[in-house]
């Protein structure tokens, strides 16, 4: 009697031990080649199709309106930085490769390709079916960009007047190898801010251009609204809260803090690094430790406040305005945003490794961002531990409107659709 | 749905009791290296695994992988050094470069660096001897003429 009692007890226990392994084979199928949208999580009515695989470190791309993809490597392999797909049907062939180095910046504008590597940004001339006329004779269009052993690539953008934006990241955290009585960050003159030079003219040296906003400690997704004809860009913020200031900051808030921001841009803006960081929580911009914060003392107002804030140590790599016809009506104009996926959240578990959706009303953000694409990362002990088997970082936009993600780690790329 | 409800809770209860019945049994006593060990996974923890991750696995392109490297295997009084005075070099290891700068952590006590290096010497399935104060001790006083 005891014992069916027990037994009777025990029944639900089973079921849910059943449930749990259930569920594990299941995830687990998830995770296996082949599977259904790559692999990906989408909202209703959209697929995802791998139209390539094993390309490299794939960063930025462009797709023409004939289909090709220039896809830009982090390093040259087999000697070349530049690949060529042509997409045809749901595969892609490997039509052409240049450029004898490796980089994150990729654009077409106005009948040229532009490319960067971590010091220079190059162009080359296209024909009207926009393939590159000479491959081996890129124009120089700036040199001698500061690049020292962190956040190097010079990821670039290209607004309807003729210039071209391009990222020089901040060689440091929070600057304090470089100020380290906290008097005054002296590596902001060429570094840490988005510099604007010509599309056109070549062999530009720092003193050629301008720069156009600083304060930016690194900014890898940057992308030129058409709406309102501004600059947008993407910021990682700093790291290392808790780590440096372990009374001020618990180990949770180092995770979270400070946002990703995005910036609306403005000729002369001044973002703040390395003096402030925002906090996505409280909503406020405050007054980094290194100069005297708390977690509480509110930033200078002379600097500029993001646009919109994402949970800390996200990796924003990727930024793309959507312009196509293809997604539904509430896309359009809105924002993608790839995020790289975090390191610096440990001991809590790593985060990011997703396609962001922003929504944007009259060239602004309007209302709480969304998770589009995700399950980039793999199983759910992959993404916590970092060891993440796909990181989205560059976003392009197809000819019918279809979104394009690169992966970084296994040089996938991703083509994401929607039917009705 | 109760009957299911109270599973659930005897399910976690058992889990529960289960966890607080090994961990009773199986108090601790270290001695010697296990004990360095064990002090040295604390020192990580709080110094180390924010950029070298819980696996020592490290991360991409930034921060050096502690898995079966020269680096970690090697040389003590190197590795000792860089504990000591942080590095700013780029590392190459297996083809990848690693270019994060490690910032100095001589505010260490010597018997910390002697445990959080025995402990890295002797995990992520490393398995190198132990690094003692005395070793520490001696590259930290030649050390200060740097």
């Amino acid at each position: 009697m005891k014992m069916k009692k027990l037994f009777l007890l025990l029944l639900p226990v089973f079921a849910v031990v059943g449930l749990i392994v259930f569920n594990a084979c299941k995830s687990a199928d998830k995770s296996t080649e082949g599977a259904a949208n790559a692999g990906l999580t989408l909202p209703d009515g959209f697929t995802a199709i791998a139209i390539a695989d094993n390309l490299g470190s794939a960063r930025h791309l462009v797709v023409t309106p004939e289909h090709d993809i220039y896809v830009h490597l982090a390093g040259a392999k087999n000697g070349k930085g530049i690949l060529v797909l042509h997409e045809d049907g749901d595969k892609t062939t490997l039509k052409t490769s240049f450029a004898s180095y490796g980089g994150t910046g990729i654009a077409i504008k106005n009948g040229y390709l532009y490319a960067s590597n971590n010091t220079e940004v190059f162009r080359y001339k296209l024909n009207d079916k926009n393939d590159v006329i000479n491959p081996d004779q890129p124009e120089k269009i700036v040199t001698g960009l500061i690049s020292r052993r962190m956040h190097e690539p010079k990821a670039i953008a290209l607004d309807n007047d003729g210039n071209i934006y391009v990222n020089i990241g901040a060689y440091s955290n929070v600057c304090s190898d470089f100020d380290p009585k906290h008097q005054g960050c002296p590596i902001l003159d060429s570094a840490a801010g988005i510099w604007q030079f010509k599309a056109d003219k070549l062999n530009q040296h720092y003193g050629d251009g301008i720069r156009y906003a600083g304060g930016l400690r690194n900014v890898v997704g940057l992308d030129w609204n058409q709406q309102d004809n501004q600059l947008f860009v993407m910021q990682h913020g700093r790291d290392a809260l808790h780590d440096l200031y372990p009374n001020l900051y618990t180990v949770h808030q180092s995770a979270e803090l400070p946002a990703e921001c995005m910036f609306a841009l403005k000729k002369g803006d001044n973002a703040g690094w390395p003096y402030v960081y925002y906090d996505w929580m409280q909503n406020k911009n405050l007054l980094g430790p290194e100069y005297g914060g708390d977690g509480q003392k509110p930033a200078d107002p002379k600097f500029i406040e993001p646009v919109a804030a994402y949970p800390g140590h996200y990796a924003p790599d990727g930024l793309l305005f959507y312009t196509g016809n293809q997604f539904p009506e509430k896309y359009k104009n809105g924002a993608f945003i790839a995020f790289h996926g975090s390191w610096n959240r440990a001991p809590e578990p790593q985060a990011g490794y997703c396609v962001v959706f922003q929504p944007f009303k009259d060239g602004k953000p309007s209302g709480k961002w969304e998770v589009f694409a995700d399950g980039f990362a793999g199983t759910a002990e992959q993404k916590a531990s970092g060891r993440a088997v796909h990181r989205p970082c560059g976003l392009a936009l197809g000819p019918d409107g279809s979104l394009y993600v690169t992966d970084d780690v296994k040089g996938t790329i991703y083509k994401i659709t929607y039917k009705k | 749905m109760n009957i299911k409800k109270s599973g659930l809770i005897l399910l976690l209860f058992s889990i529960c009791f289960s966890e607080l019945y090994a961990q009773t049994k199986k108090a601790p006593i270290h001695t010697g290296t296990a004990n360095s060990v064990a002090r040295g996974k604390i020192v990580y923890a709080n110094v180390c695994l924010a950029c070298h991750m819980a696996d020592g696995g490290g991360v991409q392109n930034m921060n050096p992988p502690l898995i079966q490297t020269t680096y970690v295997l090697g040389d003590k009084t190197t590795l000792i050094k860089i504990v000591l005075n942080g590095f700013k070099e780029d590392v190459e290891i297996n083809g990848q470069t690693y270019s994060n700068n490690m910032t100095p952590h001589s505010d260490l006590k010597d018997q910390q660096i002697a445990d959080v290096l025995t402990y890295v010497r002797k995990s992520f399935g490393n398995k190198a001897s132990s690094v003692t104060v005395a070793e520490v001790k001696k590259v930290r006083a030649a050390n200060v003429t740097k």
